[in-house]
């Protein structure tokens, strides 16, 4: 064994590990591609003998997909979208902008985030009951923009843009928002991607919120569909594959183009820790 | 010269008022008000009519720790927090040590590997993992018995349930982790290594007495979050065992959503909700209580 | 950089966003009502079929289905009444009526049915429509019913010594004995899934037990009659009669059936159109249905009053056109035909002198059967109240628990439940008696 260097010894650690960690989703990928009933062969199968699309096929026409992907992507966006504007309002005007009271209110949502998320979720369905948002994608949406998290995340970058820079627009008489939105938005881009994402995926792959809000199957977002699948079609494994790797395919993609800006994200949150 | 400090604090207050509204409509709000119907016997009958609701004061938190099925929620849960948590740990540590070493090649290529788990939708995993732990036409058992391991009924047997599970949430997020210990090992000065080596120091002394102190802070950061994240189980047996076998994996998130969301006795769920928080406000005072205590 | 282009990109997205998240619906006939249903199990599958003569009879009126499966539809059924997003029309299981009578969920039929010259009380089983009336309200209208009856290998029973199934409990044991003589010890004589509260529910019913008692507000799980009929039921898997497993612990119950895997399954008319279709041609003459066997003979053999009815919710802003929906599926022919695509039995006593129903053998059993019927306890909490009597069994086959524990933390569970219920059971009596 004196071939075995610590490199090659390394290497072979990570490869396992790395073998470990994949396997399952390229099982994942290879079962959505097999006929029906191969995935539930003795002993099971890595490859499908003769792949075919048929699955995809089915749930794209009969089992209604598209429109839970549509559902999906449409919460995820808007949610992003109305998320990132008030998170970086907020979270700059924290960090940059003197108000009284400032640094308090900041401290007590930070305490917020202990709370969680459970605690509130029965009264907040029926209030949104009350607002006609059940049964709704707004009733999704709109109690996941408010992130204090993302406000914290923003807020601790933009400590790191240059005051100077921010009173000498104040002195050329240029307003508070001009600056927030001329000035300060360009200099906090790379959070705002990392914020983005969060928050993309975050609600990409939120589960017991739609499920308890959303009852008409037309409104389903693609989890609760999936989920919703696994109750009627258990038996067949294959259709249920395609139907993980349609859901899990996007964000992987998301990730895999736009991982730099998440790894920083990761990070940036871990640093008052 | 201070440039116009009353704009400032209009402009402050009008940046951060939609955020704070949004927050305490749907985030203060219902939690106060999950306080209050905690009080009551709120259920389906006074869904219909109102004035079926009595006040119970602590009735529902007496109720629920008497309950012999909130205390088996409890220990499935912690049973989750202590095992798992701890196991995802190291795990994260040690893929983080081993993507760490200088030699390393394709680095980036493994870190994408290992935390693409992370990303990925949790129900659509569980529901993979659902098919990986058929003790038939499933692989883990196919490769277990391989080694000669009988097959093992992961998801209907009490006793491999959760950790059928708990295997299943180290998969999924040690690639998280993973990143922040690699960030905290790199965070270590090069010279307390030389130091130790200086001093004669094998590998094992090494990591003891310069790594883990070193990692303190973020161990601690790591463990508060992984055990708050642990605590709040929920859609991994919802999913895959819906609780079961015989609610071996029956979570408190899991039994407040049965309480509520199935059953509608609301009065009751929501102090499930608040024991919950409690159990874990206690459990990141004590955890960055004996941080304390361990770094003097 | 957040410039002209990114903006105007975001305000694209947010768009299209904003009109997916509005919810397109699916358009009606001009100016028409969509109805929306929701159905549950093979029904769901194939009540569409049903429609379109329907909406030819009523243009301008179209019917979206949505299916539930069985295992979330009581979850999701209250989840929509709270959240005020209940459909226009639903299949109901019938236990279910008293529970969403009580939230004030669903619409009195009284004045429709009144008004109503096709769909007369008494066109149908008074057992079955009596499930429906809370109160001298009349919620639901019955769409099929069911009851549970034992499908059987009638060539396994006829190895074992028995030319017909036996009517008593005794006899009924000794011939499962018998067969698992027979096929060994890796199969076993009868499927009972440890999750489907029905079984023992028939048994005990049997037996003479009324599950609760006191107007149903406390259990009564531990009187001699639940007693008999529990340690009949929990016998059957301690003497390895029946397998102890869920019915996923089954990866498809038609193929273990036809391989002799089990030769007894207590189940509903729905599975007559299944094993015609799912169990090979040869196979067919080898099962046939009888009507549940009694601890003292045939009369003593009750089974469920069970079925589904099919309910207008109050939230519904289209009654008028929903009960046209209603008395649609309520005429005879569409029962029969609705019977011939699923396999239920119909709730119009009329629809049971259809051809395919009369020259049915299998139907023979139900058709008995339904003689003798037993409805679930009317109380709200009833469903609740099944999933206790599921763990607790669990808890006994599968955890070792003692039954006496298990009967006593059964009837804890059912008084804890019904505590809200027994409180304003007394609170109105008190009242009543003040008076």
């Amino acid at each position: 064994m004196k071939r075995l260097t610590p490199s090659l010894l390394l290497h072979i650690l990570l490869l396992v590990l790395a073998v470990g960690t994949l396997a399952p989703l390229v099982w994942m990928l290879s079962a959505s591609f097999m006929a029906t009933g191969e995935a539930n062969s003795i002993p099971p199968r890595w490859f499908p003998a003769h792949p075919t699309l048929d699955h995809y096929r089915v749930l794209f026409t009969r089992l209604d997909v598209t429109r839970y992907l549509w559902n999906s992507t449409a919460v995820a966006l808007t949610t992003t979208f109305c998320s990132l504007l008030i998170t970086s309002m907020a979270g700059y005007a924290f960090a940059k902008v003197r108000f009284r009271g400032r640094d308090r209110t900041f401290k007590l949502l930070l305490a917020a985030l202990v709370v969680p998320s459970q605690v509130g979720m029965l009264p907040l369905f029926l209030l949104l009951q009350k607002l006609g948002m059940v049964n709704n994608l707004w009733g999704v949406v709109i109690p996941g923009v408010a992130s204090i998290y993302g406000i914290f995340l923003i807020r601790q970058y933009a400590l790191g843009v240059p005051d100077d820079l921010l009173d000498a627009a104040r002195i050329d008489g240029a307003g508070e928002f001009e600056i927030f939105w001329t000035i300060v938005l360009p200099i906090l881009k790379p959070i705002l991607v990392t914020q983005a994402l969060f928050t993309f995926l975050g609600s990409w792959n939120d589960f017991l919120w739609p499920l308890i809000v959303l009852s008409d199957d037309r409104r389903y977002t693609l989890p609760l569909a999936l989920a919703n699948l696994v109750g009627e079609h258990v038996q067949d494994t294959e259709l249920m594959m395609a139907g993980a790797v349609i859901t899990v395919l996007p964000v992987l993609l998301v990730f895999l183009v736009l991982q730099r800006f998440y790894i920083r994200g990761v990070l940036m949150g871990s640093l008052k820790g | 010269m201070m440039p116009s400090t009353r704009r400032q604090e209009r402009a402050g207050w009008a940046f951060v008022t939609p955020g704070l509204i949004l927050i305490g409509v749907f985030f203060a709000l219902p939690v106060v008000v999950g306080l209050l119907l905690s009080f009551t016997d709120f259920d389906l009958y006074a869904i219909g009519d109102p004035s079926t609701v009595r006040f119970v004061a602590l009735g529902n938190y007496v109720q629920v720790l008497k309950n012999p099925e909130f205390w088996h929620a409890l220990r499935n849960t912690f049973f989750f927090v202590a095992v798992g948590g701890p196991l995802s740990v190291a795990a994260s540590l040690g893929a983080a040590m081993l993507l760490n070493q200088p030699l390393v090649k394709a680095r980036a290529v493994f870190r994408v590997v290992f935390f693409a788990p992370v990303v990925t939708t949790l129900v659509a995993v569980a529901i993979v993992w659902r098919y990986l732990y058929h003790p038939r036409y499933g692989l883990i058992d196919h490769v277990l018995g391989a080694i000669g391991v009988p097959p093992i009924d992961w998801l209907g047997d009490p006793h491999f349930a959760m950790g059928a599970i708990i295997l299943l949430a180290v998969w999924k997020n040690f690639g998280y982790n993973m990143l922040i210990f690699i960030a905290g090992l790199q965070s270590i000065p090069e010279e307390l290594y030389e130091a130790a080596d200086l001093d004669g120091a094998g590998a094992w002394q090494r990591f003891v007495h310069v790594t883990l102190p070193g990692l303190g802070p973020t161990f601690l950061f790591v463990g508060i979050m992984t055990m708050i994240g642990n605590f709040q189980l929920f859609s991994e047996p919802y999913v895959m065992t819906q609780g079961g076998p015989l609610r071996s994996t029956t979570t408190v998130v899991l039994q407040m959503y049965e309480e509520g969301f199935r059953w509608w006795r609301i009065g009751t769920a929501t102090s499930i909700a608040f024991v919950l928080f409690a159990i874990m406000l206690a459990g990141t005072l004590l955890q960055m209580r004996m941080q304390k205590e361990h770094e003097s | 950089m957040l410039s002209c282009s990114g903006s105007r990109w975001a305000v694209v997205l947010l768009a299209a966003a904003l009109l997916a998240a509005c919810g397109c619906a699916k358009p009606a006939g001009q100016g028409g009502v969509t109805l929306r249903m929701w159905a549950m199990g093979r029904e769901g599958e194939v009540v569409g079929e049903l429609l379109t003569d329907f909406e030819r009879e009523h243009p301008g009126v179209h019917v979206d289905v949505q299916q539930i499966p069985w295992s979330a539809a009581h979850e999701k059924l209250l989840t929509a009444h709270v959240g005020r997003s209940t459909p226009d029309v639903a299949q109901l299981g019938n236990s279910w009526i008293p529970e969403f009578a009580a939230l004030n969920a669903v619409e009195p039929l009284d004045p429709f049915l009144a008004a109503s010259n096709t769909t007369p009380k008494s066109g149908f089983f008074p057992g079955i429509w009596e499930t429906n009336v809370v109160d001298s309200v009349t919620y639901g209208l019955p769409w099929y019913v069911d009851t549970r009856v034992l499908f059987y290998r009638k060539d396994l029973l006829k190895q074992a010594g028995y030319d017909a199934m036996p009517t008593t409990w005794a006899e009924w044991r000794r011939s499962m004995e018998r067969i698992k003589a027979q096929v060994g010890p890796d199969r076993f004589a009868i499927f009972l899934p440890l999750n489907e509260w029905n079984p023992p529910f028939v048994l005990a019913a049997s037996a003479g037990s009324n599950i609760l008692s006191a107007d149903g507000t406390r259990g009564a799980f531990q009187t001699p009659e639940f007693r008999k009929a529990f340690d009949f039921y929990l016998d059957l898997f301690s003497d390895r009669l029946a397998p102890p497993i869920n019915d996923n612990g089954i990866a498809n119950l038609y193929q273990e059936f036809e391989r002799g895997y089990f030769s007894m399954y207590i189940t509903g008319p729905w599975n007559i159109g299944e094993f015609r279709r799912r169990l090979a041609p040869e196979s067919q003459d080898k099962w046939a249905t009888a009507p549940m066997p009694g601890p003292d003979g045939a009369a003593t053999g009750l089974s469920m009053a069970g079925g589904s009815s099919l309910v207008v919710f109050r939230g519904s802003k289209h009654k008028p056109e929903s009960w046209l929906l209603l008395e649609y599926l309520a005429r005879p022919q569409v029962q029969a035909r609705f019977y011939r695509l699923t396999g239920d039995l119909p709730a119009r006593q009329e629809s049971w002198s259809d051809s395919a129903l009369v020259a049915d053998p299998a139907i023979l059993a139900f058709g008995e059967q339904l003689r003798r019927v037993a409805p679930a306890p009317r109380v709200p909490e009833w469903e609740q109240i099944t999933r206790k009597i599921i763990e607790r069994v669990e808890t006994v086959v599968l955890g070792g628990a003692n039954r006496d524990s298990a009967l006593a933390g059964l009837d804890r569970d059912a008084n804890r439940i019904l505590e809200k219920r027994h409180w304003l059971v007394e609170r109105a009596r008190t009242k009543g008696a003040s008076r």
